[in-house]
């Protein structure tokens, strides 16, 4: 024991930790992240079944963005992730405001915000597949009450992938409402005080200080949906399976067909192209929102 | 020090509890086969009656059933399976160009020396074949891909069986016009269930194109520019522009299929009879008011229907246990295994193994579906048995043309690029 402490205390000068200290991290982060990142840059530059696979360069690249729903695929997750991190931002910010005031209930209102976040999103797809059926789902029944037919919810091309983003917003916003409320509460009373002394009406305190001082709430519920809105899948295929066809196939949906169709290789391209879809458009938007947080 | 010796004691303990382990697994005698089916009700109760059925015959192997997903899911868990050495020691899978897919050289077990091969239809052995070599053992029946008819409704417009699309049609009209069941049934939320118009006018096809087979293969013929070929395509875009679909077509499943198709809610449901197995699990005493005709062409004195192999069953290459694993694929190849099915989930077709009968108290659709088989009927193998190219993405494209999404020209063209993609992964001369 005393041998080993004396080495320990001899180290301290050097590095405060032996370097091996690194190593369980080291290769755990090796073995579980650098190696599949490297192996999926490689793949997708073969054609590869499983059992074998050859060289073939680019070609992959070339024909995943050769494929005819690819196109609509990036469209739609385009579409699918502002919409949805549009209307978190407005509807968290709103409900934020609300639950910050001094509403009746408000623990309770809290937490029913942030339920649907809480639930197996696989759960909540095939929920409201069923109340989004367009002859006995509740939705249409309810419609139905008011003398209008409802449209065909995910089955019409029209409404579809709308359809599957306001259930998204539905399950997301309660996120965006918790971080809002944490940024909205951590503004001091002091700046309101000031506004009503001023003679700024509620909407002129809303306009000049909650909405520039929470700001960096803002930059982090925009950046978390807006990622969460690209490579969105999981809530996407429970609903619609990128369906009625292709009309609802985001990027991430494309890849998992070609995956479950067994072009490995092409799939694997495909992840590529979509990390580095993902990286160019939040790393810049990151990198913009920051750099004028810094400066206001 | 103290340091020292309780790490010397975890490695004891740990190498203690690893020799426990190797030591208590050969203590039972009794062989445990797993056997990998996919998840349909019927599929599963007849695997488990054979199972069962093996076991009583052979009390020192016992045959565990474990069930996947179908469809695109299930050959993706087949695949992952197989390529990370975790296969079952017997699984169940497609016959045909599926098939060649799994690599069956490296993958499977080879049974062209079993002793019941001589008792195995050719058309069966052409399609779990590579290289001269068999893999695979009949599991179920032959299926036919046509239109599964409510005989009722039939019966009660007077209605005759169509030969041609057009008397198809008719029926289609005179349906819509004096009931309220759907003329045709559609079920996209089961996206495979859309192929079936297309899939099923592949005897038609080859009448008018017989070379198409082989020269789709050899990439010198395409869909989008054989006329023949793309009336599939054609005519699912006519039911639909015509309004002869269920209302919630989109959204229907392949369940609600069945219970309308039996029940009278519609009348045409275009579907593999392998359906007559969930019929007869879910809807027995409708099963007798479900009839089957095959997809009509344009020619009624050429009528024929399109036919599908039945599923495979293959041994696992590196299975612990080859011979116990051959020894119940032979059961259920043999006559013995052809009677345990059809007790257990009802005659559904003709049986790929010679020896096989079925019953004479066959359910009515299984009925119509035989009369395809008997002296001077005709029918062909779907396309998939004749060629190892089948795109991936026919669902999808079907259900756009099937909604009036995509026009059936565009929807032959997008298919000809999938296939291209399938032909390239399989490495086909000829593709580039």
């Amino acid at each position: 024991m005393t041998t080993q402490n004396k080495k320990g205390t001899r180290r301290a000068f050097a590095a405060a930790y032996p370097s091996w200290f690194y190593l369980p991290a080291a290769v755990i982060f090796g073995i579980l992240f650098l190696f599949p990142t490297f192996a999926s840059l490689f793949f997708s530059l073969t054609r590869w079944t499983l059992f074998k696979y050859s060289f073939i360069g680019l070609d992959n690249f070339r024909q995943f963005f050769s494929e005819p729903f690819l196109v609509w695929g990036l469209i739609n997750t385009l579409i699918y992730a502002v919409v949805t991190s549009g209307s978190k931002v407005v509807l968290g910010m709103l409900l934020g405001i609300l639950l910050t005031s001094n509403v009746m209930m408000r623990g309770l209102l809290r937490a029913i915000v942030f339920f649907p976040v809480l639930v197996s999103t696989i759960g909540v797809g095939i929920t409201f597949t069923m109340l989004m059926h367009p002859t006995n789902g509740l939705i249409n029944d309810v419609i139905a009450v008011l003398g209008v037919k409802g449209p065909a919810w995910l089955t019409d091309p029209r409404f579809a992938l709308l359809s599957v983003a306001f259930v998204d917003v539905w399950k997301g916003v309660g996120l965006a409402t918790v971080i809002y409320i944490a940024g909205i509460v951590s503004i001091p009373a002091e700046y309101y005080e000031a506004a009503k002394m001023d003679g700024a009406n509620a909407l002129q305190r809303f306009w000049n200080v909650t909405l520039p001082l929470a700001r960096p709430a803002t930059v982090t519920v925009i950046i978390l949906s807006l990622i969460g809105g690209l490579r969105s899948f999981d809530l996407i295929w429970a609903m619609t399976k990128g369906g009625p066809g292709f009309t609802t196939d985001v990027v991430a949906s494309v890849i998992y067909k070609q995956y479950q169709a067994g072009f490995y290789g092409l799939s694997t391209a495909g992840n590529v192209v979509l990390f580095v879809l993902v990286a160019a458009i939040v790393v810049p938007l990151s990198f913009f929102l920051n750099r004028r947080e810094v400066e206001a | 020090m103290t340091y020292e010796i309780s790490r010397r004691l975890l490695v004891a303990a740990a190498a203690g509890s690893a020799l426990a382990l190797s030591f208590a697994t050969p203590a039972f005698a009794e062989v445990k086969l797993t056997f990998l089916v996919d998840n349909a009700a019927a599929t599963v109760t007849a695997s488990e009656a054979l199972a069962a059925a093996f076991h009583a015959k052979n009390p020192d192997i016992s045959v565990e059933v474990e069930s996947r997903p179908g469809g695109g899911e299930g050959d993706n868990i087949v695949k992952t399976r197989l390529a990370t050495g975790e296969m079952t020691d017997v699984f169940m899978y497609n016959t045909g160009s599926l098939f060649h897919a799994l690599n069956p050289q490296q993958n499977m077990l080879d049974l062209t020396d079993e002793s019941y091969q001589s008792d195995i239809m050719d058309t069966f052995k052409s399609v779990v074949s590579e290289n001269g070599r068999i893999y695979g053992a009949p599991f179920r029946t032959t299926m036919g891909g046509g239109v599964l008819y409510n005989k009722k409704i039939y019966a009660e417009l007077g209605l005759k069986v169509p030969k041609t699309w057009a008397e198809f049609m008719q029926n289609n009209a005179i349906i819509k016009e004096k009931t309220k069941a759907a003329p045709v049934i559609q079920t996209f939320k089961d996206t495979w269930t859309s192929q079936l118009f297309f899939l099923g006018d592949f005897y038609n096809v080859l009448q008018a194109v017989p070379t198409f087979p082989e020269d789709f293969t050899a990439n010198k013929a395409k869909f989008a520019t054989t006329p023949a070929a793309i009336k599939g395509f054609e005519h699912q875009e006519e039911v639909f522009k015509a309004g002869f679909l269920n209302e919630d077509f989109g959204s229907a499943s392949y369940d609600d299929g069945l219970r309308m198709v039996s029940t009278g809610e519609g009348v045409h449901y275009p579907m593999l009879t392998f359906a007559i197995g969930n019929l007869f699990e879910t809807y027995k005493e409708n099963l007798d008011d479900v009839g089957f005709f095959a997809l009509p062409g344009d020619d009624a004195a050429n009528n024929g229907l399109t036919v599908w192999v039945g599923e495979g069953i293959y041994g696992y290459a590196q299975t612990e246990h080859p011979d116990e694993a051959k020894k119940f694929m032979a059961f259920v190849a043999s006559k013995e295994g052809c009677d345990v099915q059809t007790k257990a989930i009802g005659a559904l077709g003709p049986y790929m193994t010679k020896s096989c009968t079925l019953p004479d108290d066959v359910p009515s659709p299984t009925k119509d579906l035989v009369s395809y088989f008997a002296e001077g009927a005709k029918n062909a193998p779907a396309l998939e048995f004749l060629s190892p190219v089948k795109g991936p993405a026919l669902e999808q494209i079907t259900v756009e043309i099937g909604s009036g999404i995509r026009s059936p020209i565009d929807g032959a063209k997008l298919y000809d690029e999938d296939v291209r993609k399938q032909a390239l992964q399989l490495d086909l001369p000829g593709w580039e």
